[in-house]
């Protein structure tokens, strides 16, 4: 069931690429097929979920691979992964729907994205760490070609700067994993074999050193501060569907790491370093949000956000390596937050960068102050545009709500000085708002005129992610059931 | 002990296979030199496949113990044969019809047969003579193309080659006057005796020798030279097929040593020259070879991180071999694209040839993604295996030095990637023009970027084998 998931649309990018003669309209339609079968198949496997035993995984599916070093082909779904399977899912296919109007070497464009939604759902439900590596690896180039062949601007030098960073990040992860095999009894690079042995509990120091090395390679993927200078550039000169796919999935790669590699393989390091990692979380979002808030360039802002959003997480995860008796219950309910966030954001978020897109389309500028009173030729947009600045700033009845309450909840109550990020959402309001009067309000004047407002196509690709943010926020249970049992795992590998 | 010849079939196959290639060669005429290609490829099939019926096996030892024949000179055999086999195919768009064809292909067998003496050797002079029979030929080799690079390049080896050789014999003499012995079977008991000053400087002497031969810091100076100097396929077979041999007899080497000194940080400290050198001299070459030759020395940097620990980890040696098996696999691809398009020595020269051979370009890139050692490629399956040797065998910074030079690699292996990929500038200038291909050279491109993907995919069973 997994691989089918995983490998579908790999197999689909293959032949693409092996017909060269095919249409552009075909390769643009099949991409959508596959895209939502690829859907079908993961509602089907959420249809079929039952919660696993603490510390083992839903429809696993192990085989030999290397045996020398006793990394297997290990797959398997719990509800972390679960949601951020399906979350990708929809973002693919998202994409593949806003790209029906793309003319620039569509056949290849789709077999690239499919690619790269093989290597997210493959990262996602990965259970070995090289398995894990491997993917997380491919999305990295995956993305680079993205960036080169289809971004605009200075998208070459972006690109590379990508690519170099991002790269840089992983090999850190590599050099963690490695320390993780090394230090394991006997040698093993299985998720579920570590998490049950804990390798280098009782050593502090090389704990502390291998978990620097996984931590730094999660945060230039996630990105936090002072590992996201990489980012704004990246996302200003990705195609509008890079953007969403980057922001969307990609970053998740890394917030999911930390739940799913650093907090259950390194308990006790974890927990040392707990401090260290609300610290980062706390600066992400407040730093995040000031600059965001003083940015013209839409995409820009936008990207920044993501900083911002990212920073909720790990301070999130943060406060759950603060162990004590009478806070499990909060601390379980912030990891939840986490996962939430990292699906909310990704919808929202991918939403927002699809928007971008439309503007770059039209008028070929993200500058904000080159717009103004949008709403009159393009109603549409501003609707949207409106729904998805709301979802974003934690409006209630939207999913960064759910997400953002839980989060706060839980980390509030196992360290009250985490209040100090609620400053973020208090920005991210503010500049939201801001975004939306300069845009949308007033005369329209400049760019504006004569501004085409959202096809068939836009529609249909943002307004899903949309009504999903809407519907999570109206009825989270469904999602949050899901999510629960697993984090509380989280929460009690964490206090081991 | 005994001569148990026998034992030696793949070598005395292609020894004997560069005897007929030259001889018929000198009756055949110009126009059917191929018949020569012919026999020299049915040589190398013959010896891979005596090799692969051989495999697996337990360590055999042959004349008199001074060779053995075992997973890993089985292993070079194959590796050593088919790398051979794939520069036998680019070379046949470089050099078919040219007057020195057969003696190309001749020289290409005594070097290799001098590599696999070389890869089994159990004894200090049988080092010597594999250390000869695979460089002597290779001053051939570089100069063949009289062009005045090769010229150059051929004889820089040729000095550098004569240094190194006078040093590694100075290092045999030594160790063999501390020892009474040369084989290896004797001297790791007798070693631990000597006085420790000679037994230093005679290993370092040996193993300077050996470095001259795989292309790595300190005997690294003719590499960028001939690689940029010889035509293509010297050049793929220069910087791939020697270091399988003198990697091999490192590793034999500082396995063999007595535990009396700190042989481990020696070997790592060369490594990291190598790697951080190579990387470092790759940074701003515009001519795709040259880099390619730098690139080597850095690879060399990362196959010495296994023979380091030679010994200290169980991983040690597999992983040695798979990171030669897929480096080779790699490499060549990469040399084969280079081979396509002889005429294009500029990286900007490439741009746009994504476009124009989609296949080739995704060769490519396969072919440099996977020299830094980006899954799925096989390099990534031996990078990952070497460093969690060294790590296993007490070198957890040699590790960590490893990703710090696969980060600073990436950066110079884009810049050929970002033209091939890169738009197109108003009309090409005239020299490149359009991306006419040689016939064999793209086809081999892509058969060796799909085995490196393969091995990669399939690492665990060549493991399996290895670790035998």
């Amino acid at each position: 069931m997994l691989s089918l998931i995983v490998f579908l649309p790999l197999a689909a990018a293959l032949a693409l690429l092996a017909l060269p003669r095919l249409g552009a309209a075909a390769a643009r339609w099949t991409w959508v097929a596959v895209a939502a079968a690829d859907l079908a198949l993961v509602v089907a496997a959420w249809l079929r979920y039952e919660t696993p035993t603490a510390g083992r995984l839903a429809f696993e599916e192990q085989a030999e691979w290397i045996p020398g070093v006793n990394s297997s082909y290990h797959l398997g779904v719990d509800g972390l992964s679960l949601p951020l399977i399906a979350m990708t899912a929809v973002i693919f296919l998202a994409c593949a729907i806003f790209a029906l109007r793309e003319t620039d070497r569509p056949r290849l464009q789709a077999a690239l994205f499919l690619f790269l939604q093989s290597v997210s759902m493959g990262l996602f439900v990965a259970a070995d760490l090289i398995l894990f590596f491997v993917f997380f690896d491919l999305s990295i180039v995956g993305m680079y070609f993205v960036i080169a062949g289809w971004g605009h601007g200075n998208a070459a030098r972006s690109a590379m700067k990508f690519f170099l960073y991002t790269f840089l990040g992983s090999l850190a992860l590599l050099v963690g994993f490695i320390g993780l095999y090394i230090a394991a009894d006997p040698h093993t690079f299985d998720m579920v074999e570590l998490a049950e042995q804990t390798p280098l509990a009782g050593s502090s120091l090389a704990g502390g050193l291998v978990l620097a090395a996984i931590l730094i390679g999660l945060a230039v993927k996630t990105p936090t501060v002072p590992f996201h200078t990489w980012l704004p550039p990246a996302h200003t000169d990705a195609p509008a569907i890079g953007s969403a796919v980057l922001a969307g999935v990609l970053l998740k790669m890394g917030t999911y790491g930390f739940v799913r590699i650093a907090m259950p393989m390194l308990p006790e390091a974890w927990r040392d370093w707990a401090w260290v990692i609300i610290v980062v979380g706390i600066v992400s979002v407040v730093y995040g949000a000031l600059v965001a808030l003083a940015q013209t360039n839409f995409k820009r802002m936008v990207a920044y956000t993501s900083v911002n959003h990212m920073g909720y997480i790990v301070l999130a995860v943060g406060a759950a390596g603060l162990v004590a008796d009478d806070t499990a219950q909060a601390r379980s309910v912030a990891v939840t937050g986490a996962v939430t966030q990292m699906v909310s954001h990704g919808l929202i978020t991918g939403a927002l960068f699809l928007l971008a897109g439309v503007l770059q389309d039209r008028a070929a500028t993200y500058d904000m102050d080159s717009y103004g009173g949008l709403a009159g030729p393009a109603p549409r947009l501003a609707a949207f545009f409106a729904v998805g600045a709301f979802a974003s700033l934690g409006l209630p009845g939207l999913s960064g709500f759910i997400a953002e309450f839980q989060i706060f909840t839980g980390s509030i109550a196992a360290a009250p000085v985490t209040a100090i990020a609620l400053v973020g959402i208090l920005l991210t309001a503010a500049l939201f708002l801001r975004a939306l009067q300069r845009i949308f309000t007033g005369e329209t004047r400049g760019r504006s005129v004569g501004f085409t407002d959202l096809r068939a196509a836009e529609v249909w690709s943002v307004g899903p992610l949309l009504v999903l943010s809407l519907l999570i926020g109206v009825f989270p249970r469904p999602l949050l059931a899901v999510i629960e049992p697993a984090a509380e795992v989280v929460v009690e590998l964490v206090g081991r | 002990m005994a001569m148990r010849p026998l034992l030696l079939l793949p070598e005395i196959v292609l020894f004997l296979g560069g005897l007929a290639v030259l001889v018929s060669g000198s009756f055949l005429p110009r126009t059917r030199q191929w018949v020569t290609r012919v026999i020299a490829a049915v040589a190398l099939v013959a010896a891979a496949i005596l090799a692969v019926v051989d495999l697996p096996g337990p360590a055999q030892p042959a004349m008199e113990g001074t060779f053995t024949v075992d997973t890993a000179t089985g292993v070079a055999r194959i590796v050593a044969a088919l790398g051979t086999l794939i520069v036998l195919a680019l070379a046949s768009d470089e050099i078919a019809g040219s007057p020195r064809e057969s003696e190309t292909y001749a020289l290409l067998l005594f070097s290799t047969t001098g590599t696999l003496v070389l890869a089994g050797a159990d004894d200090l002079l049988v080092v010597v003579v594999g250390f000869l029979l695979a460089s002597i030929p290779l001053y051939g080799l570089i100069g063949i193309a009289r062009t005045p690079r090769g010229a150059e390049a051929a004889m820089k080896t040729y000095l550098l080659g004569a240094l190194f050789g006078i040093l590694l014999l100075l290092g045999v003499t030594l160790l063999y006057g501390v020892s009474a012995t040369t084989s290896y079977a004797d001297l790791t008991d007798r070693l631990a005796e000597a006085p420790q000053g000679v037994v230093a400087a005679g290993v370092v002497a040996v193993l300077g020798g050996l470095m001259f031969k795989a292309g790595g810091v300190p005997g690294h100076f003719w590499v960028p030279d001939a690689a940029e100097g010889a035509g293509g396929a010297v050049a793929a077979f220069l910087t791939t097929v020697p270091k399988i041999g003198a990697m091999l007899a490192a590793y034999r080497l500082i396995a063999m040593l007595p535990d009396t000194l700190a042989w481990p940080l020696l070997v790592a400290v060369l490594a990291v020259a190598s790697m951080t050198l190579g990387n470092l001299a790759a940074y701003w070459q515009t001519d795709p070879r040259r880099l390619l030759g730098w690139s080597t020395v850095s690879q060399v940097g990362y196959l010495l991180v296994p023979v380091a620990v030679a010994g200290r980890s169980d991983l040690a040696l597999p992983s040695l071999l798979l990171y030669l098996a897929g480096y080779t696999v790699t490499n060549l691809a990469a040399f084969a694209v280079t081979t396509t398009f002889p005429d294009r020595r500029d990286l900007d020269s490439y741009r746009g040839m994504g476009r124009a051979r989609p296949w080739l370009g995704a060769s490519l890139v396969v072919a440099l993604l996977g020299l830094v050692g980006t899954p799925p490629t096989v390099v990534f399956a031996g990078k990952l295996t070497t460093t969690a040797a060294a790590w296993d065998g007490g070198l957890a910074w040699l590790a960590v030095l490893v990703f710090v030079n696969t980060v600073i690699s990436l950066f110079y292996y884009l810049r050929w990637i970002a033209p091939v990929y890169g738009r197109v500038e108003p009309p090409a200038p005239t020299p490149p023009g359009a991306f006419v291909a040689a016939t064999w050279s793209p086809t081999t491109a892509v058969v060796t970027a799909g085995l490196s993907l393969a091995l990669g995919i399939g690492a665990g069973a060549l493991w399996s084998v290895f670790s035998v």
